[in-house]
């Protein structure tokens, strides 16, 4: 399943970028038969949000603090545990980008455990500002990084398992201590690149 | 009036053409030809072995950078994987990290390691900006109050930071090692699995090397006393070798390194891609000590290095392997000073049957050390890693590795933080003490 997943994801991203040429970078949806960007990163969210809560949830959530049969650790290879939620959502953006450099994609928080998730540009501070305080709404804008133009989108990553806001909570590098469950915790970016 | 007959101008420029172009291009077909003309500075610690062999870094004549990078992963894209690389080229690939590639662009390895710049190379054998990590961690001090007033050069010190191998120096296994001994007890390196049984028990009858062959019959209570004799490994087994086009065998009577690597891969690979193998890797000519930059030993000078000149064919005596053979080329302080060390008395009571076996300590116990690897159905091999110089720089790549088989995070990470010491090849006590550990402690403590 994962597999055709992972070729469903580049497939959709491939054919995005192909019409992002064709169509140009407008937010809405084209007169052609195309994908626009905002459609493309949608789609991606769609697929990466429903994984990362599947993992959260059913690996995470039912193995290490329902059942407790293994430990989630950062320190997974050497605790001999389980990838956490957020390492494992990273480790798949590493892979994609040894893959393609059609798009792109991370965590942020405004509340970072590490520092380097922290927001950087001016639109990601932007956004996660905006989808933190508008539940349940996206953030859509373009910048320039490197001399290249790309669509932005932001999505709200939300406290979707007890896993989630126990960990955050009770980390020793946390800047905030008060998650609860359902509330918006960070940011998943995504950024096509644009023709300029 | 006399004439002087000049010669035509236009054989003069066609004959000079050609041997210039003769003159240069004629090392270039040559593995091992002399192409020092070429070279544009000298070559780093690491790569001068191999620095006539062109295209084993230059893949090339236009790949520029990428090309480049290519070759560097291909020789040290397994190990940087194996260290956990804290630094993978994703992260700067990243567009939202732009800014800052744009001021270390670390998608390329020469960005910061350059070759054929002598003037640069640092104490590791290879160049090294020191003000790297502040480009994007200027910060620090906001997270860590320890670090406030540091200097820029001092991140990457023993015992604290590394841009690539943090496996054995990360806070939380800093925390979790705190308060050990200087010495465990009990203090062993890991344990030597045989191998699995091959074959038959092999005895003087089973002999099948030709009876036409002449040879010293030493070699055949030196072949019966190993595991060879015992796993059934016969005289043909290494000494015929089947030509792969033809199929056709051949009796030959020094195999080398590529025989070995039949049953012996893991270790023959490790070989190969260390300072040992490196230039049989690119099918140049076996390295000699006199090869060598390192301080090593005259009566060694000509020594080739290959599996059998630290083995001794036949006999594979492993404590020879393990000490004798490292003391017969090295000449330097380090080695010079391991007979006199702790080190070496437990080297010797292990040897006599004094104490365990695993106790004792060799030059290869540290320096080709034994590793734990699984394979994907999990089963556990050992494998003696014999690149001598995949934990060698920066040497707190040893702590886990190799010290903290026997010894505490803390006075580990210590004693490698002591040039002197390590001189001395660890005799007395570590005269440093590297705070990374009380640092550690001290903010969960206050947290």
């Amino acid at each position: 399943m994962k597999v055709s997943f992972k070729k469903g994801l580049l497939t959709a991203a491939m054919a995005g970028l192909v019409t992002v040429g064709v169509t140009g970078c407008g937010g809405g949806e084209s007169a052609s038969s195309g994908v626009t960007p905002q459609t493309m990163a949608d789609s991606l969210f769609a697929v990466m949000e429903s994984d990362r809560t599947t993992y959260t949830k059913l690996i995470i959530g039912r193995l290490a603090v329902k059942e407790k049969v293994i430990k989630a650790s950062e320190h997974w290879e050497d605790e001999k545990a389980l990838v956490l939620p957020a390492q494992m959502f990273r480790y798949g953006a590493e892979r994609v980008a040894e893959k393609t450099d059609k798009f792109s994609y991370s965590l942020l928080s405004l509340w970072p455990i590490n520092k380097q998730n922290a927001p950087k540009s001016d639109i990601e501070k932007e956004g996660l500002k905006y989808i933190a305080d508008n539940p349940g709404k996206n953030f859509y804008g373009e910048e320039t990084l490197g001399g290249q133009k790309y669509y932005t989108a932001m999505y709200a990553d939300v406290a979707v398992a007890q896993a989630c806001i126990k960990c955050h909570n009770e980390h020793k590098d946390t800047p905030r201590t008060d998650f609860k469950m359902g509330e918006v915790m960070g940011g998943v970016v995504i950024r096509i690149p644009l023709e300029l | 009036m006399m004439k002087v007959k000049l010669l035509n101008p236009w054989l003069v420029w066609g004959i000079v053409t050609v041997a210039l172009v003769a003159y240069f291009s004629i090392p270039l077909f040559y593995e091992d030809g002399d192409k020092s003309v070429f070279l544009t500075g000298e070559t780093t610690h690491g790569h001068y072995q191999i620095e006539m062999q062109c295209n084993a870094c230059h893949l090339s004549e236009f790949g520029g950078q990428e090309a480049l990078q290519e070759s560097c992963v291909n020789c040290h894209g397994d190990e940087l994987k194996r260290a956990k690389d804290s630094h993978p080229k994703s992260k700067f690939t990243d567009p939202r990290n732009a800014d800052r590639t744009a001021i270390l662009d670390a998608r390329f390895c020469v960005t910061c390691h350059t070759e054929h710049n002598q003037e640069v190379v640092g104490q590791m054998g290879l160049t090294l900006p020191e003000d790297y990590c502040i480009k994007c961690h200027e910060d620090i001090e906001e997270d860590r109050v320890s670090h406030k007033d540091l200097g820029f050069e001092t991140c990457a010190t023993s015992g604290c930071h590394n841009y690539h191998d943090n496996k054995g120096i990360y806070e939380d296994f800093l925390l979790k090692h705190v308060d050990e001994p200087i010495v465990h007890s009990p203090a062993k390196s890991k344990p030597l699995k045989g191998r699995r049984q091959q074959g038959d028990v092999l005895t003087l009858q089973d002999i099948d090397a030709p009876e036409s062959l002449k040879y010293e019959q030493l070699i055949h209570a030196d072949w019966l006393e190993t595991t060879h004799a015992q796993q059934g490994v016969n005289c043909s087994d290494c000494h015929q070798v089947k030509d792969k086009a033809t199929n056709i065998a051949t009796w030959i009577t020094k195999p080398d390194h590529k025989v070995c690597s039949d049953c012996h891969k893991e270790e023959v690979d490790g070989f190969l891609d260390g300072k040992h193998g490196m230039r049989l890797k690119q099918n140049m000519s076996p390295m000699t000590p006199a090869m060598a930059r390192q301080d090593m030993k005259s009566t060694a000078g000509h020594k080739e290095l290959g599996c059998q000149s630290c083995h001794s064919a036949h006999r594979y005596d492993t404590k020879q392997a393990a000490v004798t053979a490292c003391q017969n080329c090295h000449d330097d302080d380090h080695t010079n000073a391991y007979e006199d060390s702790p080190h070496y008395s437990l080297w010797v009571k292990a040897s006599t049957g004094q104490i365990d076996s695993r106790e004792g300590v060799s030059c290869a116990s540290c320096h080709m050390p034994r590793e734990i690897r699984k394979n994907n159905v999990g089963e556990e091999t050992i494998v003696v890693q014999h690149n001598q110089n995949d934990n060698l720089r920066p040497n707190e790549k040893m702590i886990r590795s190799v010290c903290m088989d026997c010894h505490g995070l803390e006075f580990s990470i210590d004693a490698l933080a002591d040039a002197e010491l390590v001189k001395r090849n660890f005799k007395g006590k570590p005269s440093k003490h590297i705070q990374s550990m009380d640092w550690a402690r001290s903010r969960v403590e206050t947290k």
